[in-house]
């Protein structure tokens, strides 16, 4: 079983395709049917991607020693593209995750979709989601990676738009969509670029190529070609400055934000860096510029989440954050902590908007955590499973979170102590404001708004991914996550005690005080935010990103789009409708030549050969100077 | 004498008196639906066993050179093969509806063996036994709506500019027999003889003929009227079965007969299948009738593949052989629907097409599909065919005719998307339309054939080199 998982690693993204293609075009319509389906699919997956896994332990796989398979998949003069499969810890891990969550996130949709009116639609797309996500993970070039990109960027456009009947939904999916593309676009130019320096795409060949480009061309090309592909993860994984479209596609279902995101997609931008991290490592310049977009976002991120007001907004800017940290691990360069954390984070955040999602649910779609309160009585095990999350993002001992970033924290602190306090700035901050949504939603006084059920296909998944966010740092810890998997050479640092102890202490604090703010209310929320004054409205406003880029819009795209209009109008049409003019024209006149008499066909026919003769005279002096020469013959 | 080498013509041509033998037999009120099930499951056995002959290495021959059997007429074998089981298949319906179908089923095998024949001719007098064979067929096959007055029409006109092409091309073979002393291909080119005044008339005149049969412009006229007024099926396979033969001998004419003259044609041939794609798709924006454009974009579609003949190398014929069997599967999905409108709309006309996604979905998409594939769009398998056949050409020198395939090919996608609009747009009159199940396979065959080698192209690409390989040496 583990041989055949190993060597059929093409059947896990291939299942959920499947799945769409039958829900898409037959199942639609039947939800129990739609559902089964996608839930199938994934689990069959999920069964598959942990052989995998099990099998690329026992087999002595690693990332210096890949697992490959490979088909031709396009042969155009020159060009030489390969579609396949790359085994390796780093992959099968991400297998492993995005299976699991997006199984788990699937089975929780049944629950939290149900009665909705497309409901097989979104298991469709969520089954492509799935399939396309898988595809990205087990890529074996630039290309095949970007493909699936793409594809991941349009499921998450669809899902973001799910509900298309909302203004707020159809501007946030393709605010979403515009902003990635930016990145993308970066992307598109590196592998182009890739291409045709290097020319091959292949992450092994470019791996065993480049130290030798580097001995004889140094790394200034390499720099220019670092710099775009590292676009196309600011946009994915929503670094700063292009982070701004993923607040707002938390207008998606809870379970979309859960899987994609949080868990999945937006960590592709940071599998694409370690993915490639052969070539980011081989110019420390590029290295240092992930390390600070990654700690600035991390800051940045936390620092609006402390006073966003919507339940999942806040979650979203955590997101950013969390994210931040991964760049920052990877600039600093400890794969393995960025791994780590990106394991972990996958499970604690989306339970986190799953429980958000829980929330909502039964509080009717109410999104403003100051209309909630007291929830904790009503649904306890909701409120369970969010302190669970709390703790494990806040990177409380022996929750998950605690193990992963206290790594991220001992790595930035052995390259640049700014960095480092700019991280553990940034844990502060995190227990701040995931203990006050904690305390505004579950304590003080209760609401009257009569709650909706929550069923059973909801809970568990909550209860899994509880234990895994309890359980999983720990045992990635105890096991040594890092020598486990594998990752090349042990680039992970050891704990040390006086980081762990700081990094502890420091959320506490944060508890203390949020504590006595919105439980005890010793401290008025609304006096302190007048106090900090600008510093409050700057976070609240979110730094004014979003308006700046509104400017910039107008200013820019508005004014170029109005010179355009002017050119476009009377300009291009004219040109092209006369052009359209003239092709229609002829076209007409074409159609009268064909008069439907049979003598002007065969005159026609005539011209023909007497021109096909003329032009074989004309060819002739050349020909038969040829065969004079005796040239070819 | 190695028989085996012609058991793809014996088995069609054993069919189709078997065939006839058949009607006698059956009382004639009994159905002819069976003879139609007999035809498709003999040729698919017929077309997959062809599949173990690609091995041969060395190329085969047939009474002293005359017939000449190897990896690139096998690949055209099939490829007609396969035209003529998905025609078969979606027409069996429509075939029920003749007065004379066991005749029409022969016929079109009579057509198919001219068709494989000329795959592998290797002589002047097979390449003219075969195309006498097939056009002849054709004749009696477009007018055999008996009751039509356009299709009485379609085969005169057919029947009339026929007889002087193959005038034409009789005169120039007997011009290059002539100078060069033999019909044999592989002499002619060897005789300095040939490379006279009177022999690079006869190869003119040889193309005529053939630039006839794959309707290039000016020697397409007939082509509009013919395809308009002839059956549905019978447009289908002159469209695919008719001018993929022409292709097939006409590579093999100018790349062993007219070696090394071709070289120096080429420029001719290029200007040629410019007017043919440009002409072809400007005349097909203003058609009011399905048949009718996609007679014209036929004439653009052969002005592509003569895009690949014009870049004389393997690049060029490996892209001639891809867009050739691609053109295949589009047509069938195309004329398949086309065929089924017919039968239920009585008409061909845009009108007849009006919001079909709402009564026929499936023929729909599958029309949607095909004329996407015509028009080069991806990831259907046209845009992979053009890719091919532009990226042959650029490396050869023609630039400029690439560029004009570029244009023409953007200008297609206009008419190809206005049949897609009123199919998706436009009121419905309530009424659905049902498709048997033969359609239904066959439409499916086509379409997921086309989306997987779009995706994929890199299956029928080896199996296409695998075809040029025994060419061009």
């Amino acid at each position: 079983m583990e041989h055949f998982a190993l060597t059929n690693t093409w059947l896990i993204p291939l299942l959920p395709a499947i799945a769409f293609v039958l829900i898409g075009l037959f199942f639609k319509r039947w939800a129990a049917i739609s559902a089964f389906i996608a839930v199938l699919a994934s689990a069959v997956s999920f069964i598959l991607s942990t052989f995998a896994a099990f099998a690329v332990l026992n087999s002595g796989i690693s990332v210096d020693a890949p697992f490959i398979q490979r088909v031709t998949w396009a042969e155009i003069a020159g060009l030489h593209f390969e579609m396949g499969a790359l085994i390796d810890p780093l992959s099968v891990m991400m297998l492993f995750v995005v299976s699991l969550v997006s199984l788990l996130v699937q089975i929780y949709s049944i629950g939290y979709m149900q009665g909705n009116k497309s409901f097989g639609r979104f298991f469709a797309y969520l089954s492509l989601f799935s399939a396309s996500m898988l595809g990205l993970n087990i890529a074996i070039n630039f290309v095949q990676m970007y493909i699936f990109w793409e594809l991941v960027g349009l499921c998450s456009y669809l899902l973001i738009g799910f509900y298309y009947q909302r203004i707020a939904a159809r501007e946030a999916a393709k605010k979403a969509f515009i902003t990635t593309r930016i990145g993308d676009f970066g992307l598109l130019i590196g592998i182009l670029l890739l291409q045709t320096v290097f020319g091959t795409v292949d992450f092994l060949e470019l791996k065993q190529i480049l130290p030798l480009y580097i001995a004889s061309y140094g790394t200034s090309t390499l720099t220019v070609i670092g710099i775009l592909l590292f676009i196309g993860p600011i946009g994915k994984s929503g670094q700063f400055p292009l982070h701004v479209w993923l607040p707002d596609a938390m207008e998606g279902p809870a379970p979309v934000s859960a899987l994609i995101h949080a868990a999945t997609m937006v960590v592709a931008g940071v599998y694409l860096v370690a993915r490639a991290y052969f070539l980011f490592a081989s110019v420390p310049a590029l290295l240092e510029l992930i390390a600070w977009v990654g700690a600035f976002t991390a800051f940045f991120g936390a620092s609006i989440a402390l006073s966003q007001r919507e339940i999942k907004r806040i979650l979203a800017y955590s997101t950013i954050s969390q994210l931040g940290y991964m760049m920052l691990a990877l600039g600093v360069g400890s794969l393995t902590a960025s791994l780590f954390h990106l394991f972990t984070h996958a499970f604690f955040k989306s339970l986190l908007f799953l429980c958000a999602g829980a929330v909502m649910h039964a509080m009717s779609e109410e999104a403003d955590i100051f209309k909630m309160g007291g929830l904790r009585k009503k649904i306890p095990l909701v409120f369970a499973a969010m302190t669970v999350g709390v703790l494990a993002i806040s990177g409380i001992p022996p929750f998950a979170g605690f193990f992963s970033k206290d790594e991220i924290l001992s790595a930035a602190l052995s390259v640049s102590t700014p960095m480092y306090l700019l991280a553990t700035l940034t844990a502060f901050m995190t227990a701040f404001y995931m203990s006050r949504l904690l305390f505004v939603v579950f304590f003080g006084e209760e609401t009257k708004a009569k709650l909706h059920n929550i069923s059973y296909f909801m809970q568990v998944p909550l209860v899994i991914l509880a234990i895994l966010s309890f359980g999983s740092g720990l045992w990635g810890y105890i096991c040594d996550f890092g020598y486990w998997i594998r990752f090349g050479a042990p680039l992970e640092e050891h704990m040390n005690l006086s980081i762990a102890i700081l990094s502890t202490l420091l959320p506490l604090l944060a508890f203390a005080l949020t504590w006595n703010i919105y439980v005890r209310k010793r401290w008025s929320a609304d006096y302190i935010a007048n106090k900090l004054g600008i510093l409050y409205t700057v976070s609240f406003h979110k730094y004014y990103i979003d308006e700046f880029y509104a400017l910039l819009c107008r200013i820019f795209i508005d004014g170029i789009g109005k010179i355009m209009y002017f050119i476009d109008i009377y300009i291009i049409d004219g040109i092209v409708n006369a052009v359209s003019g003239l092709v229609l024209f002829l076209s007409i006149l074409l159609g009268k030549l064909q008069t439907g008499q049979t003598q002007r066909y065969a005159a026609a026919f005539f011209c023909g050969v007497v021109i096909l003769l003329l032009c074989g005279i004309l060819y002739f002096n050349t020909i038969s100077g040829i065969v004079a020469g005796g040239g070819a013959l | 004498m190695n028989l085996y080498v012609i058991y793809p013509e014996i088995t069609v041509l054993v069919l189709a008196l078997a065939l006839i033998i058949i009607d006698l037999l059956l009382p004639s009120e009994e159905t002819r639906r069976p003879l139609g099930y007999i035809t498709i499951l003999v040729l698919s056995i017929l077309a997959i066993s062809l599949f173990w002959q690609y091995h041969l290495t060395i190329s085969a021959y047939f009474y002293q050179g005359l017939f000449y059997y190897d990896n690139y007429a096998i690949f055209f074998k099939q490829l007609f093969l396969l035209a003529v089981i998905l025609t078969v298949l979606f027409s069996l319906q429509y075939i029920d509806t003749m007065k004379y179908s066991s005749e029409f089923y022969s016929m079109i095998l009579f057509a198919l063996t001219g068709m494989m024949i000329l795959a592998s001719a290797n002589d002047f007098l097979t390449f003219f036994i075969g195309l006498e064979l097939m056009t002849i067929s054709f004749y009696a096959l477009s007018g055999f709506g008996l009751t039509n007055k356009k299709s009485s029409e379609a085969a005169i006109k057919y029947l009339i500019i026929g007889s002087l092409s193959t005038a034409v091309t009789l005169y120039g073979i007997s011009l290059i027999y002539g100078t060069a002393h033999s019909f044999d291909f592989a002499v002619v080119c060897k005789n300095p003889e040939f490379f006279s005044a009177l022999g690079i008339a006869g190869m003119m005149m040889i193309t005529a003929g053939i630039f006839f049969k794959m309707s290039i412009i000016p020697f397409h006229m007939w082509a509009p009227d013919t395809y308009e007024g002839a059956p549905v099926p019978v447009t289908g396979l002159l469209a695919m079965g008719s001018k993929a033969a022409a292709i097939a001998v006409f590579m093999r004419i100018l790349f062993e007969a007219f070696f090394p003259a071709a070289d120096y044609f080429m420029p001719v041939l290029a200007v040629f299948s410019a007017i043919c794609m440009i002409g072809g798709n400007i005349a097909a924006m203003k058609q009011k009738n399905i048949k009718r454009m996609l007679a014209y974009s036929s004439i653009a579609q052969a002005g592509y593949m003569m895009v690949g003949i014009c870049a004389a190398s393997p690049q060029g014929l490996k892209g001639v052989l891809f867009y050739a069997f691609l053109y295949v599967l589009a047509n069938t999905g195309a004329f398949a629907v086309v065929t089924v409108v017919a039968l239920e709309k009585k008409g061909t006309d845009y009108e007849q097409f009006t919001a079909l996604s709402q009564s026929a979905p499936v023929l729909a998409m599958v029309m949607s599909v095909s004329l996407l594939s015509m028009a080069g769009i991806p990831p259907t398998a046209g845009f992979a065919g053009k890719l091919y056949l532009f990226m042959a050409v650029v490396e050869h020198g023609y630039l400029w005719l690439a560029f004009v395939g570029f244009i023409m090919s953007m200008l297609s996608v206009y008419y190809y998307l206005k049949v897609v609009r009123v199919m998706y747009t436009g009121k419905s009159d309530g009424s659905t339309i049902t498709i048997s199940g033969a359609v239904r396979a066959a439409v499916l065959i086509s379409m997921t054939a086309t989306v997987v080698f779009g995706v994929w192209p890199q299956y029928l690409s080896m199996l296409t080199d695998f075809a040029a390989i025994t060419f061009l040496r």
